[in-house]
């Protein structure tokens, strides 16, 4: 069960922190976790993990391909291990490793891709990802996460020691909007509805769920009711509430921090198409490269605002 | 003169371990013989001297590990894992059968006693380095063996896995490189030249020994060697041919994968079973 905040205001504490506390709380009981990093452990906020657990924490150099191998190796030996490197270099960098070392492999493995599109800020187009899940989606039985803030991820991270497969969740490491309020539990797998409305569903994730939420409330000063549904996990997709939605609201919007091409909106739309097609629009990156700048500049130069979130849901409702 | 005999009977093992790969690629009329032959003998060492395996229980997690990199060499594998007693002989039928038990490539979840995936190359290092470590830190004594061929070299993680094993000092840790020499365009030294391999090795800080990969004198010797080394990972370049001991792929440079006749495979068969006789007459003497 879930709680959302009733105002949105920066979270106290950083996603980074989220992840470094809830796995170490998950070390200190099972001696199977191992965390594995390469050369990024002090932007991963790990190094309390690294400094509690020596035995348990493999620095890999920059070497992700190794990184992501050794990992299989591990969980062949029944560790849980979670690797961790920034977004493109724990996903289009390793793509084989963990397609076939990994998932082809049947092993069981975590990756962290962190600082996903825009987040990633001033370290620029090379280190954007737009595409991490879209490259990692075709692999037959990946789990893709993305969650929207640190109550979030706790919850979901703490999950993930007693499942079995590749698990790859990409997360901003500093700051974000508090969405949920403490103790708020997530099923992967099961999308959050976190605004109920008639007209028109907001489908998205990650640093999107804030905008849509804010878009939302625009929309209701406009007589527009919309739903919002955080999908924080992108595979496997709640077919059953996205086609819940498309019925209730005749009408969908994605939004993502991702290339629209092969992203949460393909995702959605596959599920929609399939069962129950109506009007879509798709609001994310179009198709372009990272670049720098602040993440303020970048969510303006790609559109993910919730000023167009809302158009976006207009123009879904004109089409139907 | 204690291990020489059991030197001959691992020989003679390595003999009968070469006539069920070359009858289970037989069964398929085409495969990847050339590197499938040029590993028969360490995996005769492996399988029937060094490894602590039972095959009953092929999950066992104290076991010894086998990470084949070169997968492509899956044939011999299944052939010293069906003498093993892993699964019934019968089961060599199965190579590159849809819906089979022996794909081309050496597959974990296919086959009982294959330990790990392989297939694209390059990737048989890390998940060997990983198992070596989740085996210490848990506290088990097992040692995990990879064979990757010179040609394999080419690919960059290999690098990245021999650099990580020496900083990490695993040294429950064995690498066979099969320098056999070639690879699938032809001659490694014309497609990329892979230098001097042992000096490379040595350089990144490894336990490096360099063997006439067919000599399995010389073979029990490295492995004890190599399995008595503390505190860094161990290395062993086995000069190998590729084809070695079947009759239409030994000298030729194109067979990395074959076609062959019914009456190729007939007369290298009947060659094999020659080898194997004379190894187990020799095992008499």
């Amino acid at each position: 069960m879930f709680k959302i905040k009733s105002e949105l205001k920066k979270a106290e504490v950083p996603m980074r922190d989220a992840y470094c506390n809830t796995l170490m709380q998950m070390a200190e009981k099972d001696e199977r976790i191992v965390a594995l990093d390469a050369d990024l452990i002090s932007s991963s906020g790990m190094k309390p993990f690294f400094a509690k657990f020596p035995e348990r924490a493999i620095q890999c150099g920059i070497a992700e391909a190794n990184m992501i191998g050794i990992a299989a190796g591990l969980s062949l030996t029944g560790k849980v291990p979670f690797a961790h490197s920034f977004g493109p270099f724990a996903s289009r960098r390793v793509c084989d490793q963990i397609f076939i070392s990994a998932a082809y492999a049947n092993l069981n493995i975590r990756i962290l891709g962190s600082d996903p599109g825009v987040t990633a800020a001033y370290n620029g187009g090379t280190h954007m990802p737009f595409e991490d899940m879209g490259v990692l989606r075709s692999i037959p039985g990946i789990t893709l996460i993305e969650p929207c803030d640190p109550v979030a991820v706790a919850d979901i991270v703490s999950q993930l020691s007693d499942v079995y497969g590749v698990y790859y969740m990409r997360m901003a490491r500093k700051s974000s909007i508090a969405v949920y309020e403490p103790g708020s539990t997530f099923e992967i797998g099961k999308g959050n509805l976190l605004r109920n409305g008639t007209d028109v569903t907001i489908i998205a994730s990650g640093i999107m769920v804030a905008e849509s939420l804010k878009a939302a409330a625009a929309l209701e000063a406009d007589g527009v009711s919309a739903r919002v549904v955080d999908l924080f996990t992108w595979k496997p997709i709640d077919t059953e509430l996205i086609v819940d939605c498309a019925e209730k609201t005749g009408a969908i919007v994605t939004a993502e921090n991702h290339n629209i091409f092969g992203g949460l909106g393909s995702a959605v739309a596959e599920a929609v198409t399939q069962n129950c097609p109506v009007p879509m629009e798709f609001v994310g990156v179009t198709d372009r490269f990272g670049q720098v700048g602040t993440e303020d500049f970048l969510r303006a130069e790609y559109g993910l605002t919730a000023e167009n979130v809302a158009a976006a849901a207009k123009r879904a409702i004109e089409r139907k | 003169m204690e291990r020489s005999i059991r030197a001959r009977e691992l020989t003679a093992f390595a003999e009968e371990i070469r006539v069920e790969t070359l009858k289970t690629l037989g069964y398929a009329g085409f495969g990847h013989i050339g590197g499938a032959m040029s590993i028969v003998e360490v995996v005769a060492a492996l399988y029937g001297e060094f490894m602590r395996i039972d095959p009953s229980r092929p999950d066992w997690p104290d076991r010894d590990k086998l990470v084949l990199s070169k997968g492509h060499a899956g044939p011999t594998l299944y052939a010293v894992l069906a003498l093993k007693g892993y699964f019934p002989r019968m089961m060599l039928r199965e190579l590159n059968v849809g819906g089979g038990h022996l794909p081309s490539h050496v597959d974990r979840n296919k086959t009982p006693g294959i330990d790990m995936t392989a297939g694209s190359l390059g990737q048989g290092i890390s998940a060997a380095i990983g198992i070596a470590m989740g085996d210490r830190m848990s506290g088990r004594d097992s040692r995990t063996y990879v064979i990757v061929g010179d040609g394999e070299l080419d690919e960059g993680q290999n690098w990245e896995g021999f650099m990580f094993a020496y900083a990490h000092k695993i040294d429950n840790l064995v690498c066979f490189v099969d320098k056999n020499l070639q690879q699938l365009d032809g001659y490694t030294k014309d497609v990329l030249d892979t230098g001097d391999i042992a000096a490379k090795l040595k350089a990144f800080g490894w336990y490096t020994q360099e063997i006439d990969g067919h000599d399995m004198g010389a073979i029990i010797k490295a492995i004890k060697s190599a399995n008595s080394t503390k505190g860094v990972p161990s290395a062993i370049v086995l000069d190998t041919k590729k084809g070695h001991g079947c009759t239409f792929a030994e000298g030729v440079l194109s067979n990395h994968h074959m076609n062959f006749t019914p009456e190729q495979m007939e007369e290298a068969m009947k060659a094999a079973n020659e080898r194997l006789e004379a190894a187990r007459r020799a095992l008499a003497e």
